[in-house]
């Protein structure tokens, strides 16, 4: 065969795999008798009835999901307290909080005074904040991105981020204490919430809450802040450092009133996700659509909208702020649980917060020297969510 | 099945619906035909509570619109719109099952009878091979198939179609608006906004002309489909004939287009 008959019958081929694909058959390549008598024969196998390893796993109940992500959490959380500069054997730590909890002393009598104090005081109020401020990123990220109909929203879409970056900063510039250590958080707070409220005013016309207008809105009102913030930096001579530090977010001493402060926002912020969770997955068919299934979309989106911006207000205030969570968890979680939110909101604030355990314990135990864990999580996330936009990519053209 | 009073409808300055009134009843296959930008998609959110007209009224049942909630509604009315996009991975199954969220309490799963719909449905609108498949890689009009899939699927006594087949190809056209005309057969009320009004003329007992906002005529669809009417309104020279082979009223056209 020249090349070009050789192309035509590939080509032929081709289109006749695609038929019988299309019936539902596979075609698998049987290479026979290879060397001068070169045969390729074709046999025609029936497709199994699960096409992919995503229609697979979808199946997947989602108790199960739960279940083997709690254990690992739970075990993250033992380990990552017994580890540190003072290591702590896992079994001691139980016990300290065991004997916390019950007030059975005799179980820590023999261990060192100092060891309770760290673990409760120090490093378990400190964990919890981070894994509870991942889950609140990672579930208001899932609820952002149903809202605005867009796979790439994260809780900082809107212009929370900036808004809280630039209230820090003024505390920091201005060197704000009247309301003791809070300042910052709080004014970093009412920044995320008057940059919310800005929004809403811009966007809310008539209708509905469109993404694309919200988006937009978040965009210009963001500009404006982050500009307010290069302003403030180059004012600030010597907060400068604490103002950039604060911005690249922290989870180093953080105590309990954190840790119960983000408990209480994620717990009922979660409560109104899962409540609406089924609406949401209706507003992915349009506002239009929505309506005529039930729901009143514009009431479900701004409601939601003023809840995930709440959680992430919450989070961002107390730990600075932290990208990448919010974006890729609920994207790499999709894949799993498929959009469904009903499935996608829980299972995201398990992983986001085994996430950004992880990363924080990385900075504390792992490394030197602590990097912020905003780095951390930009870092590590980037590139990982790279590659799984580049095998999407792959497999959509494929 | 609804009575419209004097409704008028603006978005903001804009005035789109004026002094509209119309009735339409059960198991009856309602044609609204219009030119571009006339009114007719408002009329449809009009119809399905999406919207609320600024003036007038609208009856449903004997009692206003407005006394039923956006969930009540939903089990009386499904719409199929004209434009349709989702970005995220939803299998075809799970948007046909999304018709029966309106019957399913928020927090429970669907029970046999609601698979069972969903299920017929599916096969009735031969989609059967496209279940696993994910709605946000489908073309055009398999997607609009879906979307009627999942209206047919909340199962409801009105079915409002805003250029429902407008994507689809003659095949899918016509099965598809059989079985909205087999849904009329069993006493549910279909209006359907059109662009082909020789598809319009097969299907429907009553049309409803709009122009300007207003409704230019209404009724019968021998009365309504005339030569006249195409000239006054859609400004093309027509002949309209009844024809033995699509045993319906046809529309032939002369290029001239009136200035």
């Amino acid at each position: 065969m020249n090349s070009t008959s050789k192309g035509l019958f590939f080509s032929e081929v081709k289109r006749w795999k695609n038929l019988i694909k299309e019936q539902g058959f596979k075609v698998m390549t049987v290479l026979e008798d290879l060397g001068s008598n070169e045969k390729v024969k074709y046999k025609m196998v029936p497709k199994k009835k699960t096409e992919s390893w995503i229609q697979q796993t979808k199946r997947l109940p989602l108790g199960w999901i739960v279940f083997g992500l709690s254990v690992p959490l739970l075990a993250a959380i033992v380990l990552s307290t017994g580890s540190g500069f003072v290591t702590i054997a896992f079994t001691d730590v139980i016990k300290i909080v065991a004997a916390k909890l019950t007030g059975a002393q005799n179980l820590i009598s023999h261990l060192d005074e100092l060891q309770p104090v760290v673990v409760l005081d120090v490093r378990l109020p400190r964990i919890l904040t981070s894994a509870l401020v991942g889950a609140g990123l990672a579930v208001s990220g899932a609820v952002f991105q149903g809202i605005l109909l867009n796979p790439l929203a994260d809780p900082y879409t809107l212009g929370v981020s900036a808004g809280a970056a630039f209230g820090a900063s003024l505390a920091l510039l201005f060197n704000f204490t009247f309301l003791g250590l809070w300042s910052v958080s709080v004014f970093a707070f009412a920044g995320a919430l008057a940059t919310l409220m800005v929004v809403i005013y811009l966007t809310a016309g008539g209708g509905d809450f469109s993404s694309g207008s919200l988006i937009l809105s978040g965009i210009i009102v963001a500009a404006i802040l982050s500009a307010g913030v290069s302003f403030i930096k180059y004012l600030a001579d010597e907060e400068v450092s604490i103002i950039i530090f604060w911005l690249m977010g922290s989870f180093t001493s953080k105590t309990w009133a954190e840790a119960g402060l983000v408990t209480l926002s994620l717990g009922l912020g979660l409560m109104v996700f899962l409540f609406f969770s089924r609406d949401l997955n209706l507003l992915a068919l349009g506002g239009r659509t929505a309506g005529s299934l039930g729901i009143s979309p514009r009431k479900v989106s701004l409601i939601l909208l003023i809840t995930a911006s709440l959680v992430s207000a919450v989070c961002v205030a107390v730990s600075g702020i932290i990208g990448f969570v919010g974006l890729l968890v609920p994207h790499m979680v999709r894949f799993v649980t498929g959009p469904d939110n009903r499935r996608l909101i829980p299972v995201s604030a398990l992983v986001g917060s085994l996430l950004l355990l992880c990363a924080d314990t990385v900075t504390r135990v792992v490394l030197p020297r602590e990097i912020p864990i905003g780095v951390i999580t930009a870092l590590i996330g980037g590139p990982f969510f790279c590659y799984i936009f580049r095998k999407r990519q792959m497999l959509r053209d494929g | 099945m609804y009575r419209l009073d004097r409704i008028g409808f603006a978005y903001g300055e804009k005035r789109v619906l004026e002094n509209l009134s119309l009735t339409f009843e059960d198991g009856c296959f309602y044609g609204v035909i219009g030119p571009n930008g006339c009114g007719k998609t408002t009329l449809i959110d009009l119809l399905g509570g999406h919207l609320k007209p600024d003036q007038g009224a609208i009856q449903m049942n004997g009692s206003s619109m407005t006394d039923h909630s956006p969930k009540e509604l939903s089990r009386i009315i499904s719409l199929v719109p004209q434009d349709f996009f989702i970005n995220f991975p939803y299998t075809c199954k799970e948007i046909v099952m999304m018709g029966r969220y309106p019957h399913i309490p928020r927090f429970a799963r669907p029970n046999g009878n609601d698979l069972s719909i969903v299920e017929s449905v599916i096969k009735k609108t031969g989609l059967a091979g496209f279940v696993n498949r994910f709605v946000n890689q489908l073309s055009g009009g398999e997607r609009q198939r879906v979307v009627f899939a999942r209206s047919l699927a909340q199962d409801t006594s009105v079915l409002l179609l805003d250029e429902a087949t407008s994507n689809l190809d003659m095949q899918h056209t016509i099965s598809m608006l059989n079985l909205a005309a087999a849904r009329v057969a069993q006493g549910a009320l279909v209006i359907s906004v059109m662009q082909d009004i020789n598809l319009a003329a097969m299907y429907c007992d009553r049309m409803i002309c709009m122009r300007n906002g207003g409704v230019y005529a209404s009724g019968k669809l021998e009365e309504v489909l005339t030569a006249k009417m195409l000239r006054e309104v859609f400004h093309v020279q027509a002949k309209v004939e009844h024809n033995p082979f699509s045993g319906a009223l046809q529309v032939a056209y002369q290029k001239e287009v009136d200035r």
